[in-house]
């Protein structure tokens, strides 16, 4: 009985080149002023899909409780990934390599982060290894390190994990603790060339049913969608809204502000880009919101009183096409509107707040649903 | 003296400048072979002045030829690629988001060598030297006269591009080549797209150039000529031939340029209110304020340093609906003096409102006697808050600002703006362009990684600062009057090393004159 509808949903999803600049919007907007910019990542999915053909997307649910799903990412600087793209022989190899490792193929690959850049990278892997790409992620937004996500916050290990550069140079991290990988892969990285592909993660369908974030690459790709049409049908920011409160994790959302940057300070601490913009109200120049971020977008306050905090989403929009905007691209004198968006369940557990709660991001402050803190969502 | 000139898709226009002195301007209509136009503006400036041929020491000259090929894709050339990066950088093939219609005419042929450099200027790989000569052989044969060569992290070492570049000219004398460390900045496929349109418009470029060239000798101007480019700075015409994409946004940069000069003034917003849009940009020191986003042209994503504008539809022939009441974005443009209340004609334009309001005394005011008060009063209102609104959205702080109009639709503007501290329209204002051409400055620039553990901040930014002032020495410009006009300092996230990306600008006056 099921079989036909399983085909159906199938064919409805598939990621070819004519939704791919979709995708990268919808991701762009989940990566909550960071993740970096999906561009190049697109431009490298545009020619794998190519090349390759069309990955199909399997939901979760599709999935054997006996699969085995691999993730696929890269890892090292933004402004290196400018330069030196990827290959795809790359990506290859660290598959192959991990599947060595387990003395298994994956069945599947899943992303890890749907925010950003990295939502390109597992379209990558899934197209050259004619592999269907799994619609879950572990974030449902972006976060800066490796074991900021659901997988390792419920129990899948990060390791054996994999990363290849260029050379098809190879380097194998095995760990217990994912703090510890983040780090290895991050010193390895820097001798490799700071553009790396990453394998980890893997996981059985079972273990992905329980700890992945589902559904998130049809949202990101629905998303882009609605701003795009959204752009063509008059307030897009309004339809975005709209849609959001029609899915699951991302339904408690609002309009923070709706004004003009007036104050930015932007500064690299441990790598990290830190700082804070503040957002002056287009009705009332009296009220401003000040948002302070770390790579991503953490925390928005109002006159002091908190309004988002992470792991819930704080994104950075332009006014008028809803058009995401990253903390690197953030000026004095843009028009934009900040929009709080509520984080998965399992972002918001106990025992991930203790990876991704807003003490791991240097904020002394406990953990508030956006829908808590606010009576109007 | 010297002469300014500005190459418009429209007019072509000229002033003869006597040091700091506006001694002429003329404006002509912008013939199809280019030279005639310039001669008529050049030749009339001169007969004007009573000046001889012989006076001139130096002509500057600003055009949109090459923007306006390559957006109509006219006179483009096939380019060979070759991308020196293996084995990185494979999974983005060359022009792979191209519209492609252009990629059509530009592309096809590709190669990717082994080769290109680490972002801490380590080699990815040696330059594969045989590859580069078999992708030259391979061109050849296919008839290509124009080559792109791109590296990996090249404007940090731009070694290998050279040596290809060398080989490449050994297997193809005649050949035309780009090496994209030269015009472009960090990012790969931005880069690669900019030299590639820099290839695509050799020929172009040399037959442009010419007609620069063939005009001047029929004036009997012997004096070298220079070419503005995007920043606001001087390329020489030998430069310019080599590098003709480097004049893609010159027409804003000059008018903006322009603006300082008449009003003296280096820090200032700037409008420039033309028939159909309004453009607003911020000097700095002198310059433009250079955009950070990257910028299409022609639907190819590039990285190139051009002005940071708000453009608005806004310009005196913007119509005006009077129910309820909206000015623009619609324009009768060049039709203005034929269709215009105040031109006899019977259409509500922008620069009627400013004749009823009594702002300037144009055509007939019979013309617009008639126009309500209420809908004059509030589309005044409604011109002035949509300047006020591109203003604001280009200031980088929240003060006052001085305002430079210039244009021929200076007339809109009226009244006290938000956020202006003194608003003001020099003499000359129509003419900025080819002004801000004249006394365009020379400069030289470097956009280079630095590691702040390896080099102290200070000795790091001395090091980056001689060499931006020495490249513009070497480019002509007198040693003492050489300043540092732009500093930005980009900290890497996720690099090692307390690293930074460091961009600093110097200018200085041209030697000659």
């Amino acid at each position: 009985m099921l079989e036909p509808l399983k085909q159906a949903r199938r064919e409805a999803l598939r990621i070819g080149p004519e939704n791919l600049k979709d995708l990268a919007q919808g991701a762009a907007f989940l990566g909550t002023g960071g993740g970096g910019d999906p561009y190049i990542g697109r431009l490298i999915a545009e020619n794998a899909v190519r090349e390759f053909g069309m990955p199909e997307v399997v939901s979760v649910d599709e999935l054997d409780d006996e699969a085995m799903v691999f993730t696929a990412a890269m890892v090292g600087a933004p402004t290196v990934m400018v330069e030196k793209c990827a290959s795809g022989d790359d990506i290859d190899l660290c598959i192959e390599r991990l599947s060595e490792i387990l003395g298994r193929r994956p069945d599947a690959i899943t992303p890890a982060e749907i925010g950003g850049g990295n939502s390109m990278l597992p379209i990558v892997a899934a197209a050259r290894l004619g592999l269907p790409l799994v619609n879950c992620d572990g974030m449902g937004r972006a976060f800066p390190e490796i074991q900021m996500v659901t997988f390792s916050i419920y129990g899948v290990s990060a390791t054996p994990a994999v990363i290849v550069n260029e050379h098809l140079e190879t380097v194998v991290v095995e760990t217990d603790d994912p703090k510890r990988a983040e780090n290895l892969i991050r010193a390895a990285a820097i001798q490799m060339g700071l553009s790396v592909m990453f394998s980890g993660y893997a996981m059985s369908g079972r273990q992905i049913k329980a700890a992945g974030v589902r559904d998130t690459l049809s949202a990101a790709l629905d998303i882009g969608q609605i701003i795009r049409s959204g752009q063509t049908q008059g307030d897009p920011v309004e339809a975005l809204l709209e849609y959001l409160r029609t899915t699951e994790y991302y339904r408690h959302c609002k309009t923070l502000i709706d004004g003009k940057v007036v104050d930015l300070s932007r500064k690299t601490e441990g790598g990290w880009a830190v700082g804070h913009c503040e957002i002056r109200s287009i009705a009332d120049p009296d009220d401003s919101l000040t948002i302070n971020f770390r790579n991503e977008c953490l925390a928005a306050r109002q006159n002091g009183r908190l309004l988002v905090l992470v792991p819930d989403l704080l994104c950075i929009v332009d006014s008028e096409t809803a058009q995401p905007i990253t903390v690197e691209t953030l000026r004095y004198g843009q028009r934009v509107k900040a929009i709080g968006v509520s984080a998965p369940p399992l972002l918001r557990a106990p025992e991930a707040l203790a990876v991704v709660g807003p003490e791991q991001f240097g904020i002394d402050e406990p953990f508030q649903p956006i829908e808590e803190i606010h009576d109007d969502i | 003296m010297r002469i300014g000139v500005d190459v418009g898709g429209t007019n072509t226009d000229a002033v003869l400048m006597d040091g700091r002195l506006v001694k002429a301007s003329h404006k002509s209509p912008t013939s199809p072979d280019i030279s005639g136009g310039i001669v008529d503006a050049i030749g009339k400036v001169l007969e004007a002045s009573g000046t001889a041929p012989e006076a001139i020491k130096a002509v500057m000259i600003g055009t949109t030829q090459f923007t306006n090929a390559f957006v109509e894709r006219r006179g483009l050339l096939p380019v060979g690629v070759l991308r020196l990066a293996l084995p990185a950088a494979r999974g983005v093939l060359p022009m792979t988001d191209w519209p492609a219609d252009l990629a059509e005419v530009v592309g096809g042929h590709v190669h990717m060598v082994k080769g290109g450099y680490e972002f801490d200027a380590r080699p990815i790989s040696p330059l594969d030297e045989r590859a580069v000569a078999r992708a030259a052989r391979e061109f050849r044969r296919r008839g290509v006269r124009a080559v792109a060569v791109c590296g990996v992290f090249s404007p940090i070492k731009a070694d290998m591009e050279e040596r290809a570049a060398e080989i490449a000219q050994e297997e193809m004398p005649e050949v035309s080549v780009t090496l994209s460390s030269r015009i472009g900045r960090l990012g790969l496929i931005e880069r690669e797209n900019a030299a590639i349109m820099n290839a695509a418009l050799m020929d172009l470029s040399a037959r442009v150039i010419s007609s620069f060239r063939v005009a001047l000798s029929e004036l009997r101007v012997a004096a070298p000529f220079y070419i503005s480019q995007n920043d606001g700075t001087l390329m020489t015409a030998e430069f310019a031939e080599k590098y003709p994409v480097l004049t893609f946004a010159s027409g804003p940069t000059n008018s903006m340029r322009g603006a300082a000069y008449l009003s003296g003034m280096a820090d200032a917003l700037v409008a420039d209110i033309g028939g159909t849009t309004t453009d607003i940009g911020m000097l700095v020191k002198g310059f433009p304020r250079e955009s950070a986003v990257t910028v299409d042209i022609g639907g190819v994503r590039t990285n190139f340093r051009m002005p940071d504008i708000v453009s608005i539809g806004l310009g005196g022939g913007s119509l005006v609906a009077s129910q309820p009441v909206r000015v623009g974005p619609q324009s009768v443009g060049a039709r203005l003096t034929t269709t215009a209340l105040a031109f006899g004609g019977d259409t509500l334009t922008a620069t009627d409102i400013a004749v009823a309001a009594g702002f300037a005394d144009l055509g007939e005011r019979r013309g617009v006697a008639q126009l309500p008060e209420s809908l004059v009063g509030s589309a005044v209102g409604q011109i002035h808050s949509m300047i006020e609104e591109g203003i604001d959205r280009i200031k980088t702080n929240a003060g006052p600002a001085p305002l430079i109009l210039v244009g021929g639709g200076t007339i809109l503007v009226n009244r006290r703006l938000a956020g202006v501290s003194e608003g003001l329209v020099p003499e000359r204002a129509g003419v900025a362009n080819a002004i801000g051409a004249s006394i365009a400055q020379v400069g030289g620039e470097i956009d280079k990684v630095y590691s702040y553990e390896k080099l102290s901040r200070k000795k790091a930014i001395d090091a980056a600062e001689r060499r931006a002032v020495r490249m513009a020495v070497e480019a002509g410009a007198k040693e003492d009057t050489v300043e540092i006009v732009d500093f930005d300092e980009v900290p890497l996230s996720y690099v090692p090393g307390n690293t930074v990306r460091l961009r600093v600008k110097a200018a200085g006056e041209l030697a000659e004159c």
